[in-house]
């Protein structure tokens, strides 16, 4: 199993494939070995990485030409190759198995369960892990009402961000009476610095597949329709090729196992607009318009896709499903906490040592997922935020490191669960400047349509953008407080009613940080470069004359063997003198 | 609309029309026709969004506002070698915007723009799920991993 992932296949991932798979034709080995490119394992830092079953020994940091000895001494010898294995960043123990591997400790992977372990490209492998059992069981044993039931109980809520309940969801959607319904998949991740659904639709396409038949089936809908990025190509080329193979044994299509239920399922591209997660833009950028939203009511359930009632989930959430169906609501619901059931992918990136794919229980802490599972922060600096949510979430602190994640935990801490993207921050990091960049991004993907974020929005980076530059002052702080409610009331959709979480979330977490910006004019964190002073300690400094030579302006003068001095009017703060100075003699203040 | 004045020859009219009706000349299927589009052409000009108008019988004004709206979409050309910086959130505390100033700096580039000589186009995406790997540089379908701002000039040397 060699890890297919973007990751991995972006660090020599498929050089080494194909030398693994010389190396076992050139000794004969080719017909007992099979090397697949599996989905991802989730230790996306070590890549790239590969699996040996059985064992189930996992490899890291591997190159392509390390083939050779991984054939020679393991297949053939039986012995593991020792300075390949997982070092534990806290121990420095190498570690061998996936159980073993401290990042899968505390990891329940019920979502994921089969990416990594399964071949993509083959149903068949899929179907020996139980691919399309849940289906076959609905079908034969179930009535639609009971599916729907099932998945009530199961307390399954909405992984897209919002946390509604699917099973309501799809209660809705099959009252409404209509000729023709359909059910959508988000698979629009526009989340930066999230890729769980790209992992689960690389990995395991067909439990995607399975469940939205699930949901046809539920609903009375005969057509499944997937919106994906059209920058994901690897995703896009393995849903293809599950659909075809599921049509080709009867698993979609007319008919489906005799039962006389028809479903298929066809793709659509999104074209790269955050706003499009919102499901009613979705729908309209299916349709081929630009991806705007409409007010809810009437919502998609009622009038969606071509006006029809339409049930839309994101990939996580329908790959929740087969497992419910097999295994029961009451398994489901024992998982998780008490408003929040199951698990939760997070793509666990930023300031940590094991950054990768993660999926724990709901309820696990933020101290666990952080320094269990990620093992800690890089280069031993300390943990100032974790942000999650994204663009519509907010920052969690030391103090939330003991709080259970879940749904409502993390609203009432001022972030959101959002999609799952979880990125980690050390003292290096400037709250004011995160904040802004998530503006940034807002700001760009604003559809428009609605003043209070269109305008709002921009309004709101300026201010940011102000501050960061020293020119803020305090009263600007409750202007930009003030505005934060104004677009998270009035706003149309989604986007706009989250957008300014990022800066109330730093606001409230982090204030004394943006007092300093405006009443000190420093940036505590030493980011903002207009709020920097480079500065020559003169006891340090022996007059080698190399930041005077490096300095691009001009801006440092002094005699030889005498200690220089930085002209700050000259200075344009790029650090170039800092980098080259052998004494510490040049500080930031 | 675009500052580029092209002139279409008959067979690319041709193919966008082969193209439109690939697509049973669907107005819905407005956003699929762009794609194929600009996998064929590389870029969407005014004259390119006339025909498709025609076709689908869409007003110009709408085939616009659909093509200005997707990011993916684009009325220039991009560079053969196009340079694209993920600024996702991962790759931005890692370092990224050092690494686009760099980039800038070595092209003489702004984002969206393309050296006079077709080369590199200069673009910033947002995370390519290789988080990982942060901060990461795509150009073309080749990625670049753990990029520092010192391993900007060495990269663009391998495209000389």
């Amino acid at each position: 199993m060699v890890c297919g992932g973007t990751g991995c296949s972006g660090s020599q991932g498929e050089a080494l494939l194909d030398n693994l798979n010389l190396e076992l034709e050139a000794n004969a080995l080719e017909n007992d070995i099979h090397v697949v490119k599996a989905g991802c394992f989730g230790l996306c830092s070590t890549g790239p990485n590969i699996k040996i079953i059985p064992g189930n020994v996992i490899y890291t940091g591997v190159k392509p030409d390390d083939a050779k000895e991984i054939v020679s001494e393991h297949i053939m010898k039986g012995r593991p190759v020792e300075r390949l294995l997982f070092t534990d960043p806290l121990t420095k123990k190498k570690l061998t198995t996936e159980k073993e591997l401290s990042p899968f400790r505390k990891q329940l992977r019920l979502v994921l369960r089969n990416c990594g372990v399964i071949d993509p490209g083959n149903i068949d492998d899929a179907i020996a892990h139980d691919a399309y059992a849940a289906l076959s069981m609905a079908l034969t044993e179930m009535k639609p009402a009971d599916v729907i039931k099932i998945i009530k109980d199961s307390g399954l809520r909405g992984r897209g961000g919002g946390g509604f309940s699917t099973g309501l969801k799809w209660e809705i959607a099959a009252k409404n009476k209509s000729d023709e319904k359909y059910v959508v998949c988000n698979a629009d991740e526009g989340d930066p610095g999230a890729f769980m659904d790209r992992s689960v639709l690389e990995g395991d396409p067909h439990a995607v597949l399975e469940a939205m038949a699930i949901c046809g089936y539920a609903i009375k809908a005969a057509k499944g329709l997937i919106y994906i990025r059209a920058e994901y190509p690897l995703a896009v080329a393995r849903l293809k090729t599950a659909i075809e193979q599921a049509r080709e044994y009867g698993l979609l299509g007319k008919d489906i196992m005799g039962s006389g239920f028809n479903f298929d399922i066809e793709i659509r591209y999104g074209a790269g607009a955050f706003v499009c997660g919102e499901e009613t833009a979705l729908i309209h950028s299916m349709e081929g318009l630009r991806g705007e939203p409409t007010v809810k009511p009437p919502f998609p359930a009622e009038s969606g896709y071509r006006n029809k009632p339409t049930n839309v989930n994101n990939v996580e959430t329908f790959a929740c499903i087969s497992p419910i169906i097999l295994k029961g609501a009451e398994w489901f619901s024992s998982i998780g906490t008490q408003k929040s059931k199951g698990t939760k992918v997070f793509a666990l990136a930023g300031k940590i040592n094991n950054v990768g794919l993660i999926e724990v229980p709901m309820g696990t802490t933020l101290r666990e997922v952080v320094y269990d599972i990620g093992g800690g922060i890089r280069n031993g600096r300390k943990f100032k935020a974790a942000q999650t949510g994204g663009p519509s979430g907010g920052c969690l602190t030391e103090k939330h490191l003991d709080t259970p994640i879940d749904f409502d935990n993390l609203i009432e801490a001022g972030s959101m669960m959002g999609s799952g993207g979880l990125i980690v921050m050390d003292e290096d990091d400037c709250m004011v400047s995160v904040a802004k960049f998530f503006l940034d991004f807002t700001v760009e993907e604003s559809c428009g349509k609605c003043a209070p974020c269109r305008i709002g929005n921009k309004r709101l980076y300026e201010l940011l953008d102000h501050i960061t530059k020293g020119k803020g002052t305090p009263a600007d702080l409750d202007r930009l407080k003030n505005m934060c409610l104004v677009i998270k009331d009035t706003s149309l959709c989604g986007l706009g009613q989250s957008s300014p979480n990022p800066v109330l979330s730093t606001l409230e977490n982090f204030k004394d940080e943006y007092d300093s910006h405006v009443t000190a004019k420093k940036c505590p964190a030493g980011h903002c470069k207009d709020l920097m002073e480079y500065f020559i300690i003169s006891a340090n400094c022996v007059g080698c004359t190399a930041c005077a030579r490096v300095c691009p302006v001009g801006a440092i003068t002094g005699e030889r063997k005498e200690p220089h001095v930085i002209n700050p009017a000259i200075c344009i703060k790029c650090g170039a003198c800092k980098e080259k100075c052998k004494f510490d003699a040049i500080i930031i203040q | 609309m675009s500052s580029i004045k092209i002139e279409l020859r008959q067979e690319d009219v041709n193919k966008i029309k082969e193209i439109c009706s690939s697509f049973r000349n669907d107005p819905q299927e407005l956003i699929n026709v762009l794609h194929k589009c600009q996998e064929h052409f590389g870029y969407l000009p005014a004259e390119i969004q006339e025909v498709i108008s025609d076709e689908l019988e869409v007003p110009l004004a709408k085939v616009y506002g659909v093509v200005t709206f997707y990011s993916f979409f684009t009325m220039t050309p991009k560079g053969k070698h196009p340079v694209s910086i993920c600024m996702g959130t991962a790759c931005y505390v890692r370092g990224a915007e050092k690494v686009m100033d760099e980039f800038k700096k070595e092209l003489g580039l702004q984002v969206g723009q393309t050296t006079k000589d077709g080369k590199f186009s200069l673009s910033s995406l947002r995370c390519v799920g290789a988080c990982g790997l942060a901060p990461v540089v795509m150009i073309g379908d080749k990625t670049y991993g753990r990029v520092a701002p010192d391993d900007v000039r060495n990269i663009l040397k391998e495209y000389e």
